[in-house]
């Protein structure tokens, strides 16, 4: 057996060892391993960010600002601003990113709250409009085709398509008792659902067996070169 | 009295999984892999757009998908790079660029690519939706830097690059949020670009509509995705090494849910007797 000789292969592959050893029973090497994740986890992401958002997006920008150049070489000055060259005013978002700290300063903690305010309303604006226009009407658009499309395979598939679609929205409609048609629908609904959910456990199941086989090809294929 | 089953240590039910999965990895068994029509259209919409065109891919993971993400990237890169597209891949997961770069840099080497000419790694970016909503006013708005720390404007790629005008596809390589939902939402949506996606097995259930509104033109889910994708394209990759391993612990896992509702239901039947 040739056993891999890279430093970084042993590694990995021994604290793989010792998350599986969780398995058997907890024990202190895979709290070692567990420890040592997030603590290299929350460093690494720190200085990610530091180095690939505030630097090039912020610090950069904001300094060929001062000495009143910007992405459009033509134009001069620090506030010469135009679409995606915005020179001293991402200093904005700069003093916004400051005030999040203020927190940590119990009696001026609440000028986070402006920073947190602008957050959750940009968000909410993208999420909301990203939705209606990708989701919403898109789906319903989607949702409407002709049931007989001359092709029996693709007819059948239109009208399983539908009648899950219309039962499974009857099961969600609960202005009035699920009594007699709107019973049966919603049942029939439930059955959709049902197959749905099996579907996404399956789907599940295969996901989490993929990470196994992962690991063990890794320990197989890399650590110990076999195959 | 409890069935036995009952009473059984899952550790056992660990160690039978841990066997079928390590015995195909070990000795192959060859299964049949048949391709779907959602991987086929993945692969057409690939092979449809004009050669030479850029390409916009967004690796949106981190190492915990690697066994089923990095097969259908590796093989994408092969298939577009074949076709002497250029790519333009962004990360918007903070623990993938690293990961995404060596996948991007191994292929592109196998290829013979330049880096900065037939593709380049723009890295990763804070901001999830937000990163989209900028990169429609200029991809290097928001990427001013590649990974590598080079000025992205002055790459000889982003010549021809501004905007999402500038892609006839978005390849979206993605293990949740953000990720393809997202990609479909802020950018398909809105700017009509054709659009194909890879994802997680996980979470495959949830782009089938987008596949049935036509938002997605081929949609690879997880591991099986990734090994149909290779059989289209004749690769051999670690994703069809796997799909032995794969297809014998679902048996396993079927034969367990199997057992455990016999189980129950012999005891409730006992109980009603």
């Amino acid at each position: 057996m040739n056993l891999g000789s890279d430093l970084s292969i042993w590694i990995a592959a021994l604290l793989t060892l010792c998350i599986f050893s969780f398995l058997y029973r907890d024990n202190p090497l895979y709290k070692f391993a567990e420890h040592l994740f997030v603590g290299v986890s929350a460093g690494y992401y720190i200085v990610l960010n530091f180095w690939t958002v505030i630097i090039p997006n912020m610090w950069v920008p904001l300094e060929r600002a001062f000495e009143g150049r910007g992405v459009n070489a033509a134009r001069t000055g620090a506030f010469a601003v135009e679409l995606g060259d915005y020179r001293i005013w991402l200093a904005v978002p700069g003093i916004l990113g400051v005030l999040l700290f203020t927190r940590l300063f119990g009696r001026i903690g609440w000028l986070s709250r402006w920073s947190l305010a602008v957050i959750i309303g940009v968000y909410a604006g993208i999420k909301t409009t990203g939705f209606a226009q990708g989701d919403f009407v898109a789906q319903v658009q989607g949702s409407l085709i002709p049931l007989w499309t001359g092709n029996i395979v693709s007819s059948l598939n239109a009208i399983v398509l539908t009648v899950g679609l219309v039962t499974s929205l009857l099961f969600f409609f609960y202005s009035r008792e699920h009594k007699g048609a709107l019973g049966m629908a919603s049942r029939i609904g439930v059955y959709f659902l049902m197959v749905g959910f099996g579907a996404g456990y399956g789907y599940t199941v295969m996901s989490r067996v993929s990470l196994l086989i992962g690991r063990l090809q890794f320990l197989l294929e890399k650590w110990l070169q076999i195959g | 009295m409890p069935h036995w089953m009952e009473r059984l240590d899952r550790r056992w039910i660990f160690l039978v999984m841990g066997l079928l999965v390590l015995l195909p990895l070990l000795f192959p068994l060859a299964l049949p892999l048949v391709v779907s029509p959602r991987v086929q259209g993945f692969h057409d919409t690939v092979a449809k757009i004009p050669d030479g065109s850029t390409v916009l891919m967004s690796c949106d993971y981190d190492p915990g998908a690697i066994p089923e993400l990095v097969p259908m990237t590796q093989t994408a890169l092969r298939q577009l790079f074949d076709k002497n597209c250029k790519v333009v891949v962004t990360c918007l997961w903070n623990g993938g660029p690293g990961l995404v770069d060596n996948v991007v840099r191994s292929i592109a080497a196998e290829k013979g690519k330049q880096d900065g000419v037939d593709f380049v790694d723009l890295g990763f970016k804070e901001g999830r939706e937000a990163v989209m909503v900028v990169m429609g006013q200029g991809i290097a708005n928001a990427f001013p830097r590649d990974y590598q720390g080079k000025d992205t404007r002055s790459l000889p790629i982003m010549k021809t690059v501004r905007d999402y005008s500038s892609f006839p596809l978005l390849v979206s390589i993605s293990a949740g949020y953000p990720g393809t939902k997202e990609w479909v939402q802020q950018v398909q949506a809105r700017f009509h670009i054709t659009m194909v996606a890879g994802v997680t097995a996980v979470s495959a259930p949830e782009y089938y509509p987008y596949l049935q509104s036509g938002q997605l033109q081929g949609l690879l889910g997880g591991m099986a995705g990734a090994a149909e994708y290779e059989k289209v394209r004749n690769e051999k990759g670690s994703a069809t090494r796997g799909m032995d391993a794969q297809s014998m612990a679902h048996v396993f896992v079927a034969f367990c849910i199997l057992a455990g509702n016999w189980v129950q239901w012999s005891k409730r039947k006992k109980e009603k007797a």
